[in-house]
């Protein structure tokens, strides 16, 4: 539907709109874990190549885990910045309160 | 040996003790509302530790040694899925919190317009597929005792490992029924387990740990001659089914969100949806911190211990044999703890949902009258959890019987998963589109579980023993296509990688396609809208068209299953907020959908809704329900009418502003008319005055003239008098200063003083009054009373136009309040003047000037002084006027009535 009844407003200010974009990436948390996580799907099955060619355990292990950390890591550092729901639902902007009148003279 | 059998069980029940102590604890500082930090994050963390169970502990290093790495997939799925929460728990949570959800089977049933039939097929897939999971965790601990019996010098054999199992069983069903069905909480939260799953959780994490750094820095060394044992190892090679790697991953974390016992401690046991953004990171840290020394141990296990020793002992076989007793001690306990605290969370989770959906519905049916039977409800749903608990141990420890405890413990908990993961398409359909019907759900579960069934369940339970091995080989009669581990004919395939596959592709298909053809009931629409949409409106609409009100009948339900005093209170609280006085609020649909709400948490959400529809009769779905279920078309419709709504009161608020500005214009006028007349009017006895005391000054006058002119005079001053009075009088009453003479009257006394000072007798004006209605008593100020029905009946007098005047006085009494009511034959005031003749200096005709336009002002305030009113009553037929009096007089002193006008 082109037109949405209830729009948020085309831009916003520079706090929300890094709210916003912390919410992409926690949002995008499990895909970079996932895609991380499936690199040793190319290490292949082992079934075939002589053994030293393939990877071995232990490097595998320092790479999962280390993955393991990082992504623990950066989940840390975008849960504790985002807001609570500060904006879902769509915020309904609280009406723009410029400086009381006169407070400028 | 210092670890003999016996210190073994002193240990376990010291430890045990403990736990008691603790829940104990726990319970009692949330009773006395002390329990702040028992909401913490750090403990909401630990308590989803339970996902690690004794086959985290035992069996990972067993799985390890078998086949590699593969054992991490059981945790990067969960790690996936808590890190991805903003996305999916927090929704999962919120929604939980919102319906107040008590299971898995409850959110599906809930999801789907309350459906019975979900919620029964739920509980029976959890059932199934926790049974050998309990079984497991039995095997696991009574495994441990002969790993430590085999040490043990003393020779004292385990005469039957079984019996281990069974006091196990026993004393966990002790365990769960002191703390998991103390109290019907409405919100299903057991404090007292939550911590002790706390306190297990970082038992079992240390002692992991603990056997983890003494292998890598006592046995081998330190982490790079680890590296290098590894890749000394039998499992130093990345061998792994890519199929498996993938598949393994996505069920853990399909199991993660589906099993009763995580939705148990993430959903239902949370109240604090804070505690998720903590638990994002700090969970999957403790993943990883759990499985970090695994494989370490594994490769020490295999390397130490002899041929055949069981790789899923390793961790307490490996501080054995190096005479680490205390070591080995520790990590006996971190065993324990995993076995027990899951089995706890795991058998109220499925006592809850055996109670609320099974043994609760059949109940209330085969009692007859439902919701309007007499006893106790509270007691039975209490009892039907303790017998649901004991028998979901009984059935476990039968199990564990049954199969003899001999399979590997990794493959027993992959069967439980994949059972369990059959909910997941039903549960995040249900979560994120709107379009998802019950009849979906029921086809896409019933497929996968049958699935389920035959590809895995079955063949599990050893080759020959329920399938045949020639259906294993060549399908049911003949049909190749059937066969369990080679579905359609494609063969080759891990079996468990294909019974993944093919359990949730074709779950998730007839999910799909039973939900795009079928159409949803109302009911499903409004919970599909309110589950989907759960951060728009958090709150809960469904709505119960009040109907007969039967508040009454409510009340003994709700006191029979939340408890009197729970009841009391909440009726009472619903009540007050209503503005009612008593116990008995209006069953409006707000209420309703709260009572259903709460009572839901102690019977299920299904069940709620049956006993409250069977008071109320069918549950009706409102306009505005449905407004808020349909489409985009809809909340278009509903937004323009919003604005419609607004620039409506835009109008309206215009058309006052208007109204009063043109009053305020009117006063003006009115003001200025009034100066020019008060002018006049004291000029003109002013004029008189002085011209006759001139003539008496400078005249010589006879006696006679001299009376007569001083008579004018005195007139003229008398006049004055008059007028200032007046003024003054108003002034009086607008300030509030006037001080009233309260007294008993009667209606009637008041009445025939008013009429005989307002000169009504001369013959002028006839008045028709009913006296028997007037012999009222009243407590007020009589004088001002009197004053006030004076000025009616003299303005009745001076401006009634007919040409025989009646003025007609009626009372009539309405409880706290009389009305008297003053109507005239006359014509009556002009609409446009009606809202003008209260204030002062107002005058509706000047020609007939009597005064200066304040009595009716002066009327209004003194009205207002004895909390009463007098107003003009449109529509009589003549000048009408409506005055109002309290018989038991409240005379106000607070502000002026003038200034709120």
């Amino acid at each position: 539907m082109a037109m949405r009844p209830k729009s948020s407003p085309l831009f916003l200010e520079r706090r929300s709109y890094r709210q916003r974009r912390l919410m992409d990436a926690a949002r995008l948390m499990p895909i970079l874990g996932a895609t991380l996580w499936a690199v040793p799907l190319l290490w292949g099955d082992g079934g075939q190549g002589d053994a030293g060619a393939r990877m071995s355990n232990s490097n595998a292990m320092v790479y999962i885990f280390g993955v393991w950390v990082v992504l623990v890591g950066l989940t840390m550092w975008v849960s504790l910045r985002l807001k609570d729901d500060s904006a879902e639902p769509p915020s309904t902007s609280p009406p723009r309160q410029g400086p009381p009148p006169g407070a400028a003279q | 040996m210092i670890a003999t059998l016996n210190l073994l069980i002193a240990v376990c029940l010291g430890y045990v003790a403990l736990l008691f102590l603790v829940a104990f604890l726990a319970e009692r500082a949330a009773l006395r509302g002390r329990g702040a930090w028992l909401r913490s994050p750090v403990v909401y963390t630990l308590s989803l530790s339970i996902y690690c169970t004794a086959w985290t502990f035992y069996g990972a290093v067993g799985y390890a040694a078998r086949a590699g790495l593969e054992y991490l997939t059981i945790y990067l799925g969960p790690t996936l899925v808590m890190i991805g929460w903003w996305w999916l728990l927090r929704k999962l949570v919120r929604i939980g919190r919102t319906q107040r959800l008590t299971s898995v089977a409850d959110l599906v049933s809930s999801r789907y317009g309350k459906s019975p039939a979900l919620a029964i097929f739920v509980t029976l897939i959890a059932a199934m597929g926790l049974m050998p999971y309990i079984a497991l965790q039995l095997q696991s601990v009574t495994e441990s005792f002969t790993t430590f019996a085999r040490m043990d010098d003393s020779a004292m054999t385990l005469e039957d490992p079984r019996a281990i199992a069974f006091w196990v069983a026993a004393g966990l069903a002790l365990f769960t029924i002191l703390f998991g069905t103390r109290n019907l909480d409405a919100n299903e939260r057991h404090h007292g387990v939550v911590i002790a799953i706390a306190v297990e959780a970082v038992v079992k994490l240390f002692a992991l740990l603990a056997v983890g750094v003494f292998v890598v820095w006592w046995v081998a060394g330190g982490v790079g001659p680890m590296l290098e044992k590894i890749d000394a190892s039998p499992i130093r090679t990345w061998q792994m089914d890519g199929g498996r790697w993938a598949g393994l991953t996505i069920l853990s974390a399909a199991a993660f969100l589906t099993l009763p016992r995580m939705f148990q401690v993430m959903v239902v046991e949370n109240e604090d949806e804070g505690a998720l953004r903590t638990a994002s990171w700090a969970f999957p840290l403790y993943l990883m911190l759990m499985s970090l020394f695994v494989v370490p141990i594994a490769v020490v296990g295999l390397e130490m211990m002899p041929q055949g020793a069981n790789p899923d002992m390793f961790v307490l076989s490996v501080p054995l044999s190096q005479g680490q007793d205390m070591l080995a001690l520790l990590s006996f306990l971190g065993g324990f703890s995993s076995a027990t605290s899951m089995v706890i969370v795991a058998a109220i989770a499925l006592a809850t949902m055996l109670s609320n959906h099974l043994v609760m519905p059949l109940w209330l049916r085969f009692t007859g009258g439902g919701a309007v039977i007499s006893g106790d409800v509270r007691g039975v749903v209490i009892q039907a959890r303790r017998i649901s608990i004991i028998s979901v141990m009984g059935f476990g420890y039968l199990y564990y019987r049954l199969s003899g405890g001999g399979t590997a413990l990794a493959s027993i908990g992959l069967v439980s998963f994949v059972g369990l993961a059959q909910v997941l398409p039903a549960m995040m359909g249900g979560i994120f589109w709107r379009g998802a019907t019950r009849i979906g759900a029921l086809v896409g579960l019933g497929i996968g579980f049958v699935l389920w069934l035959w590809c895995m369940l079955l063949p599990s339970l050893g080759e020959g023993s329920i399938i045949p091995a020639h259906v294993m080989a060549h399908g049911p009669f003949g049909m190749g296509w059937l066969r369990p581990y080679a579905l359609f004919g494609i063969d080759g395939l891990d079996p468990l990688v294909h019974a993944i596959l093919w359990t949730l592709l074709l779950n998730t298909a007839g999910f799909v396609l039973g939900s795009l053809v079928t159409f949803p009931t109302p009911l499903e629409r409004l919970q599909g809208a309110q589950f989907v949409n759960v951060f728009q409106h958090s709150n809960n609409p469904q709505s119960w068209s009040g109907g007969i009100a039967q508040s009454e009948d409510l009340m003994v339900m709700a006191q029979r299953i939340l408890g009197a005093s729970e009841a009391q209170a909440l009726f009472q609280d619903e009540a007050a907020r209503q503005g009612l006085k008593g116990y008995l609020p209006e069953p409006t649909p707000d209420f309703l959908a709260l009572l259903e709400r709460r009572l839901s948490g102690s019977v299920g959400a299904a069940t709620a809704h049956a006993m409250v529809g069977q008071i109320m009769g069918a549950a009706t779905v409102s306009v505005e329900d449905l407004l808020a279920v349909a489409d985009e078309t809809a909340q278009m419709m509903e937004y323009s009418s919003q604005l419609e709504t607004k620039s409506e009161e835009l109008v309206r608020t215009a058309r006052q502003l208007r109204a009063a500005n043109e009053k305020l214009t009117k006063l003006s006028v009115q003001k200025d008319a009034f100066l020019s007349q008060i002018s006049h009017e004291l000029r003109t006895p002013m004029t008189s005055i002085r011209a006759f005391s001139e003539i008496l000054r400078d005249l010589g006058l006879n006696p006679d003239e001299q009376k007569k002119y001083a008579g004018i005079i005195h007139d003229e001053a008398i006049r004055l008098t008059r007028l200032l009075d007046d003024l003054l009088d108003l002034s009086v009453l607008e300030n509030g200063q006037v001080h009233l003479n309260v007294r008993s009257c009667v209606l009637a006394e008041v009445l025939d003083h008013a009429q005989a000072a307002a000169g009504a007798q001369d013959g002028t004006l006839r008045i028709r009054r009913r006296r028997i209605s007037e012999e009222v008593m009243l407590t007020t100020d009589g004088d001002r009373l009197s004053q006030v029905f004076i000025n009616l009946v003299a303005n009745a007098r001076k401006y009634c136009d007919a040409s025989a005047p009646v003025l007609t006085i009626s009372v009539r009494s309405d409880g706290a309040m009389l009305t008297v009511d003053f109507v005239d034959n006359g014509s009556g005031i002009p609409a446009e003047a009606q809202d003008m003749v209260f204030e002062k200096f107002s005058r509706v005709s000047d020609q007939k000037a009597g005064g200066a336009g304040l009595g009716l002002a002066i009327c209004r305030e003194i009205m207002a002084r004895l909390g009463g009113s007098v107003g003009y009553l449109p529509g009589q037929g003549g000048g009408a006027f409506r005055v109002s009096i309290p018989i038991q007089g409240e005379v106000t002193m607070s502000q002026p009535a003038s200034t709120q006008s």
